[in-house]
């Protein structure tokens, strides 16, 4: 694999309440976009299983259960290592592929830290009273210093929904500056619970409020919400990305979570990113995918392409 | 390149939509495409040669259609339209068929469409095939409906269509559905550059059981589509240039053909400061590089509110460098090939003649493409801005207010379409109105629905396609008319007065009695031959004088429904008061009784009264959310040439329609009974119809017509004069492709929808909404 150099992090900026108001987001108008754009780009043959194996490797391979065990995160932090059967990627040049990070509950951190060790495959933890964030605030931020301190080199916060909703831009900012500050050199991922905002303009609004708080990812969902990752919030999203970098000079990144679990899906996302926001940005330390079950069915075309044949699930690895 | 090193780049790299189908189907015709008459194709032959605009490679050789063989389509045509008329069930069953058999080969379609045209397949696949079917299922309804819906209206006959190659199967299916659903024939002429879809279309047909003669269809060029204006045809529906609409407007002059004409844009899209500038980017996309640009209501004219201008233009730019041109065939791609060399070279020489603002261009392949191009800093003055340049051109300029962007958006002799784009309803709602366009749409652009009516005002043409607006336009009132007989002035060599009191009629213009410009009148005379007085004599320096005036009194199109009926029912209540001394004076004139003429006129101005408030748009389903608004609109003004035989009934009918739509209009009265017109005056005066809203003028019809309908500042021309100027008024109504209804020398009795239909535009606004 290629190196990217290593981007300066978002260190924030203050408050810019004129710049969060005049945000505008037009529904109608997103969607539409985000409708046609799987008919507007297509990726075929080679290209498409290299833009398979690329979105393995910007993969937050997650479980967030309540019945996770070390067991289970053992065995997930095992498919991270070769998320892919041996033989496919062999065939494909695409030895030594890796997804993108492995993210558990804090009380999985150390598990998965340890089982991870010397593959450098980060951990990422969700925290700050994950999914909800209604548990007291000073527990939240101490969280962050739990999972930091367990070893975890990301953090996927969630911000309170309420502040957006009764649009406290000021509250939203604060918590987010404290949360940032608590993650140390940790990265940030600012979980906004897109399906709980209400619209994309508050989507776009309390993106651009995290960024200024100095999130280096913002991110859609906890997965947990009724509705989580969808094209038309990605679009409004990653528009907000672009809006602060072409202001401030600084990548944020993006990670969609929840829904996404078909690789003809993940094509979609990819060729968005890549037209929205440019190829820097379809590296892991700007975009990941929060999936589950999307690895499973990228290793199918995978082997397909690789054999011609359509595959099984049976025959691939269970993570 | 292995995948290694394409997981590292991530280009997309080819995704070639495969054409062996197309190409085994054309070569299974002995890549040969004859004309399509009476249910059977023609010996073909090899005149010219269509070739695909990406490669330069010939795909067939085309026969190119002599004026026998439209002759041969119209009989044809002729033929098999009574018993195509007879039941709107059977069209429906066979419009159904069509839909559903374009469906089965929509790939193939859509395919050949691109191999043909140049656009991208994932435009023909993705839109104009889809609409294109959408058509025939929706007017498959109207046919259906046709009886319950439409009971006084029948088929024109056979109509003449001739379609642009920009979308050759969509504008097919424009013309050919309505036409068919309504129980007409068709002779169609597909452009030159473009006849392979329409050759799969009749194969179609075929398949889908449409009778012999039904659809005929006629290959070849511009002189083919020249012998098919002048056949024995009832209409003529075209799309196309404005050049062209303008000559055949002067060619159908006079024939009682009836005219549609759908032509060219310069659609200005409009950025408001609170608008969602991410979106507006996107959408002019969709607007100017959507089919390289040769789209009719392309939104070519960019409108940015100055204080985001720079921030909006970085915007576009960056947006530009990421759009895709190349293969059309490729599924990845956004622009395609410009349709022709010949196109090419006419955008190429209209940009490089451009010295104005700042040029951002692309990069496109070698061969027949076009950059997509955005010229900021241009000026409504810029040349670029006023002419349309049918390519990937998008030209901008900046407004600081809401009212100087609908200025600089109605600066242009075209009134297409219009986009709008803010996050402020009230700011929305209220531009949309004010354009001179026939479409606009609200934080979108270039949507187009069977549902919705498409169509112009000013030199976009006029008429309406889709939508139950569409099908006036294939339509004509039952039953038949009888020749107008020419009534004419009574004369005499005696000259004694009939009354010794004098009575010198002038004109009215702008709410003021006024002496004519030339200082000339006319006497008039009673069946008895005594001078009944003089009536002023008209020249086109008076009418000029009427149209400053019409255009002082705009603000009647702004005043409410219920505002005009409280002045026409006032006129009404007036006229009554004075009805008895009408109709004497009716009587004097014409020798004939004016009682009835009196009471007809009173209940003719209650009956515009009454609709001034009641003429309602229509919501169209079209299939997004959200709605399309087809509002009427006032047409602006008019010039009236007055039946002659009613100086009363046919002086009020069509000013009541004209104003109670909020019309302004100049009324040139009955020729040989000009002198009840100076009547009218007082009545006026005293009824609250403020200055300049109805302008009287007596005079020479003849010399009158064809100055009104050279007047670029008249909007319509009606006539149902006696006088023999109807060809006169359409051939000259082209300088500005106005309006025109007159009545060809025919004894036409319009009912009150028919006056209302012709003093009102539709403008569809579509009006996309969620949160």
């Amino acid at each position: 694999m290629t190196t990217t150099p290593t981007l300066p992090r978002n260190d924030g900026m203050p408050l810019d309440l004129d710049w969060v108001m005049a945000v505008q987001a037009n529904t109608s108008a997103i969607e539409r976009r985000a409708a046609t754009l799987p008919g507007r780009r297509s990726v075929k043959k080679d290209y498409q299983a290299a833009w398979l194996c690329k979105a393995i490797s910007l993969m937050d391979l997650t479980t967030l259960s309540g019945d996770d065990s070390a067991g289970r995160v053992r065995r997930l932090c095992a498919k991270a290592r070769q998320p892919v059967r041996a033989d496919i990627l062999t065939a494909l040049g695409m030895e030594g592929l890796t997804t993108g990070a492995v993210c558990v509950y804090h009380d999985m951190v150390a598990t998965a830290v340890e089982a991870l060790d010397g593959s450098g495959i980060p951990v990422a933890a969700v925290s700050t009273g994950f999914p909800a964030g209604l548990s007291p605030f000073h527990l939240r931020i101490a969280e962050i210093g739990e999972s930091v301190a367990a070893g975890a080199q990301e953090i996927d916060i969630v911000i309170s929904r309420r502040h957006v909703l009764t649009g406290n831009w000021q509250a939203l900012y604060d918590e987010m500056r404290e949360m940032r500050a608590a993650c140390g050199d940790a990265h940030v991922k600012a979980i906004l619970a897109t399906g709980e905002l209400g619209t994309l303009r508050n989507v776009a609004r309390a993106s651009l409020v995290c960024m200024m708080a100095g999130a280096d990812f913002i991110k859609t969902s906890t997965g947990k919400e009724p509705v989580n990752a969808t094209l038309p919030v990605t679009l409004t999203m990653i528009r907000a990305i672009r809006d602060y970098h072409d202001r401030t000079g600084v990548m944020v990144g993006y990670k969609p979570a929840g829904g996404i679990s078909k690789a003809k899906d993940a094509l979609v996302y990819l060729s968005m990113i890549k037209d929205e926001l440019g190829d820097r940005w379809l590296q892991p330390d700007l975009f990941r995918f929060g999936a589950s079950s999307l690895l499973g069915d990228i290793e199918r075309q995978l082997e397909h392409h690789v054999t011609g044949a359509y595959s099984a699930q049976w025959r691939h690895a269970i993570g | 390149m292995t995948i290694k090193d394409i997981f590292n780049t991530m280009d997309y790299g080819p995704a070639p939509e495969s054409k062996a189908e197309a190409l085994a189907w054309l070569a299974a015709r002995d890549n040969l495409v004859g004309h399509f008459i009476n249910g059977k194709w023609t010996q073909a032959r090899d005149d010219f040669a269509t070739s695909n605009p990406a490669t330069g490679v010939k795909l067939a050789g085309v026969t190119k259609g002599t004026p026998a063989d439209i002759a041969a389509a119209v009989t044809a045509a002729r033929k098999a339209q009574p018993a195509w008329a007879k039941s709107g069930h059977k069209r429906a069953r066979v419009l159904y068929a069509i839909a559903r058999l374009m469906q089965k080969h929509a790939r193939l379609l859509a395919v050949m469409e691109t191999l043909d045209n140049g656009k991208p397949i994932r435009e023909s696949r993705d839109i104009d095939v889809p609409l294109a079917i959408r058509h025939f299922y929706h007017h498959a309804g109207y046919a259906q409906l046709m009886k319950d819906e439409l009971p006084d209206r029948e088929a024109l006959g056979v109509c003449g269509q001739i379609i642009p190659w920009n979308f050759p199967l969509l504008m097919l299916a424009w013309k050919i559905a309505p036409a068919l659903a309504m129980g007409n024939t068709v002779v169609l002429k597909p452009a030159e550059y473009t006849p392979l879809t329409a050759m799969v279309f009749a194969d179609i047909c075929t398949q889908a059981g449409v009778p012999a003669g039904v659809v005929n269809i006629v290959m070849g060029d511009g002189d083919t589509g020249a012998a098919l204006v002048s056949a024995d045809v009832d209409k003529i529906a075209f799309t196309g240039s404005t050049e062209v609409g303008r000559k055949i407007r002067q060619a159908t002059a006079g024939s009682g053909k009836a005219l549609s004409l759908e032509l060219g844009g310069k659609s200005p899209y409009i950025v408001f400061d609170d608008a969602d500038m991410d979106s507006a980017v996107e959408g002019l996309v969709d607007a100017i590089w959507f089919n390289q640009g040769q789209v009719c209501c392309a939104g070519s004219r960019l409108l940015v509110q100055e204080g985001i201008a720079d921030r909006f233009y970085a915007k576009l730019k960056s947006r530009m460098d990421g759009l895709r041109i190349g293969d059309p065939l490729d599924k990845c791609i956004d622009i395609g090939a410009i349709v022709d060399p010949v196109q090419l070279d006419q955008i190429t020489a209209m940009v490089s003649a451009n010295t104005e603002g700042e040029t951002y261009q692309t990069k496109a392949p070698e061969g027949c493409f076009y950059p997509p191009t955005l010229i900021t800093g241009l000026s409504p003055a810029s040349h670029l801005m006023q002419e349309e340049i049918f390519g990937p051109v998008l030209v901008a300029t900046t407004f600081r207010t809401p009212a100087e962007a609908v200025e600089i958006a109605n600066n242009t002799r075209y009134g297409l379409a219009a986009s709008i784009w803010s996050e402020n309803i009230n700011l929305a709602l209220d531009i949309a109105p004010k354009l001179a366009a026939g479409i606009v749409w609200i934080n979108g652009t270039n949507m187009m629905d069977a549902a919705a009516g498409f169509g112009g005002v000013r030199e976009s043409g006029f008429g309406r396609e889709g939508g139950w607006e569409g099908l006036a336009g294939y339509t004509k009132p039952k039953g038949t008319t009888k020749p107008l007989k020419r009534i004419a002035a009574f004369t005499t060599m005696d000259g004694t007065p009939a009354d010794p009191l004098d009575r010198t009629a002038k004109l009215y213009i702008g709410g003021k009695q006024a002496r004519p410009d030339g200082g000339y009148s006319k006497p008039v005379f009673n069946p008895r031959g005594k001078l009944l007085g003089h009536v002023s004599e008209a020249n086109r320096k008076d009418l000029r004088n009427a149209v400053e005036a019409m255009n002082a009194a705009k603000g009647w199109s702004k005043t409410t429904g219920h505002l005009r009926a409280q002045i026409l029912y006032y006129f009404a209540e007036n006229l009554s008061a004075r009805g008895d001394e009408l109709a004497r004076r009716i009587k004097d004139l014409t020798g004939k009784s004016g009682t009835d003429e009196v009471e007809l006129t009173i209940r003719t101005l209650f009956t515009y009264a009454a609709w001034a408030d009641k003429y309602d748009g229509k919501i169209h389903g079209v299939p997004i959310r959200g709605v399309a608004l087809a509002m009427h609109e006032a047409v602006g003004n008019m010039a009236v040439f007055c039946e002659d035989a009613a100086p009363l009934l046919g002086l009020i009918t069509p000013m009541a329609a004209a104003i109670s739509m909020g019309n302004r209009v100049t009324l040139v009265a009955s020729e040989p009974f000009p002198l009840l017109a100076a009547e009218i005056y007082q009545l006026l005066e005293t009824s609250d119809m403020p200055g300049g809203v109805v302008n009287i003028l007596t005079g020479d019809h003849t010399d009158l017509a064809s100055h009104a309908a050279k007047h670029h500042d008249i909007d319509a021309v009606w006539s149902f004069s006696g006088a023999d100027i109807s060809a006169t008024i359409e051939k000259a109504s082209a300088s500005n492709i106005k309006r025109t209804w007159v009545n060809n020398g025919r004894a036409i009795t319009p009912t009150a929808r028919d006056y209302l239909a012709a003093a009102t535009e539709v403008k569809n606004i579509w009006i996309p909404y969620g949160e």
